[in-house]
Parts: C-alpha cells; sequence; structure tokens
C-alpha cells in the first residue's frame, strides 16, 4: 500500500527519516525481541518504545517505518540516531488497536 | 572469496539504550559483500540478541565477527556472572532481565532462543562468576 494514502486517510505524522513510497503489512509490538524476529521487511512497525533500540531493530529488520502510538515521541539520542541511520519515523496520537484497526481496515478495501 | 575477513567490535555495557550498535555494523558490511536478506535477517537477529545480552547481563564484551566462504561465525565473549541454568535460560520467555531493562522493551525471555532458531549452531560456554562466550555460525551453502 501506498503510505501518502494512509497518510490522507489516517492522522500519522512524518517526523524524520526518508518517507518511503509504499508499505507491505504491518507489525504491532514493544518486546523487542519479538519484533526483531516478527517485523518483516518493508513492514510498519508499530510501537509505543521511545529507546534507541527502537531505531536498531527498525533498521536490522529493514522495516519500511516506525509508527510511534499514543503520540509517544523517541528520546533525543534515539531521534538522532534515526537521523544517522535514515530510519523514518511516524506518529500517531491514535493508540495501538485503533492504528491496527484504521490500517487493517484500509488494506482490507485496497485487496 | 579467499581469506576470512574478521570484524572486532567492543561492545559497551554502560549504554543499553544505543546497544545493537554492533549488529548494525555488520549488517551494514554484509550488504556491501552482497549477502541475501535472509542471510543478512539471521546473522543480525543473531547476534542482536547476542549483543542485547551482554549489555544488560554482562556489562558489555567483545563480539568478533568471521565471513569465510562457506559460513559466518559470530563470538560473543563476556566476563559477566555468567549463567547458572543454560537449559531454562534456552526456554523461550524465561528471563532474569530486571523492571528497568523490561521497561526498554527487553527481557521477553526470546533472547538465547531466537539466537538459536535463527544460526545453524550455537554454542554456550559458561562459568558461574567467570563469563560466557557465545559462538554461532550461519551457514552460506
Amino acid at each position: 500500500m501506498l503510505l501518502a494514502d494512509l497518510m490522507k486517510r489516517i492522522p500519522v505524522k512524518h517526523i524524520s527519516g526518508d518517507l518511503p513510497e509504499s508499505f507491505d503489512g504491518v507489525y504491532a509490538g514493544d518486546l523487542l525481541s519479538r519484533a526483531m524476529s516478527h517485523v518483516k521487511a518493508d513492514n510498519l512497525w508499530i510501537t509505543i518504545m521511545t529507546n534507541t533500540n527502537v531505531v536498531a531493530v527498525a533498521s536490522l529488520t529493514e522495516a519500511a517505518a516506525v509508527i510511534l502510538a499514543e503520540g509517544v515521541t523517541l528520546i533525543p539520542e534515539a531521534a538522532a540516531a534515526a537521523e544517522e541511520n535514515g530510519i523514518c519515523i511516524l506518529s500517531s496520537d491514535l493508540s495501538v488497536y485503533e492504528l491496527c484497526r484504521d490500517i487493517g481496515a484500509m488494506c482490507a478495501e485496497t485487496e | 572469496m579467499g581469506e576470512p575477513l574478521k570484524f572486532h567490535f567492543e561492545v559497551d555495557g554502560e549504554n543499553f539504550s544505543s546497544a545493537g550498535e554492533a549488529s548494525v555494523m555488520v549488517k551494514k558490511k554484509l550488504r556491501q559483500l552482497g549477502f541475501s536478506p535472509e542471510i543478512m535477517r539471521r546473522v543480525s537477529i543473531a547476534m542482536y540478541e547476542g549483543e542485547i545480552n551482554m549489555v544488560i547481563h554482562a556489562d558489555g564484551g567483545t563480539a568478533d565477527v568471521t565471513v569465510s566462504d562457506t559460513e559466518i561465525e559470530i563470538v560473543l565473549k563476556d566476563k559477566g556472572p555468567g549463567i547458572a541454568d543454560v537449559e531454562r535460560a534456552m526456554q523461550e520467555g524465561y528471563s532474569t532481565a530486571c523492571d528497568n531493562i523490561r521497561a526498554l522493551g527487553f527481557g521477553a525471555g526470546m533472547g538465547l532462543p531466537n539466537m538459536k532458531k535463527y544460526s545453524d549452531y550455537l554454542h554456550i560456554d559458561s562459568e558461574v562468576g567467570v563469563g560466557t562466550t557465545v559462538t554461532m555460525r550461519i551457514n552460506l551453502n
């Protein structure tokens, strides 16, 4: 799905990093070992974790972008690491559940 | 490829919020060397988990990665407290991480299980009070 289409309909802001054109699938979860083994390349990863390890996991898994849910923001070191590693960070005031619900509904429409 | 390529990293035990840097470096090297996404993924997960373990439990250590024609070997050495019961530590969900570490998203009890799952060979040599050496290999053929 095109990320631009998602951002037109769901309140998700672009915080940093290059915005990828599209994404393929979603993973939601905060435990890093779980995310490490379940986030697939080009996924959106929805989390409320805000430390620098989010950047390491996003980089290693080649996630398309990280969506920080519930309006949380990265700690400054993590924001700097995201910039340095070119990791796309998005943010939304919606909860993890609301994001999954809304993105899931959009994905279902396009199938 | 000829001579194996060797990479050495000192893993800082002080700063666990930035742990994972050595794994990210290794992945970049593997990409430059043209390895497949699957190999990069397996090495990344296995090494990241090992690196995190050293930072959380052992105040850091060293990571040595050797890339040869047939395999990628990762050796993680620390002088930490050692693992009293390796068999138990291998169980999914078992974790001794404390609350402040869990608050950062660690402590899922998936570290060693992930290392085993994503490597072809895993050996843990650990002595309580002395330290732990983890050797992992990922076959390239």
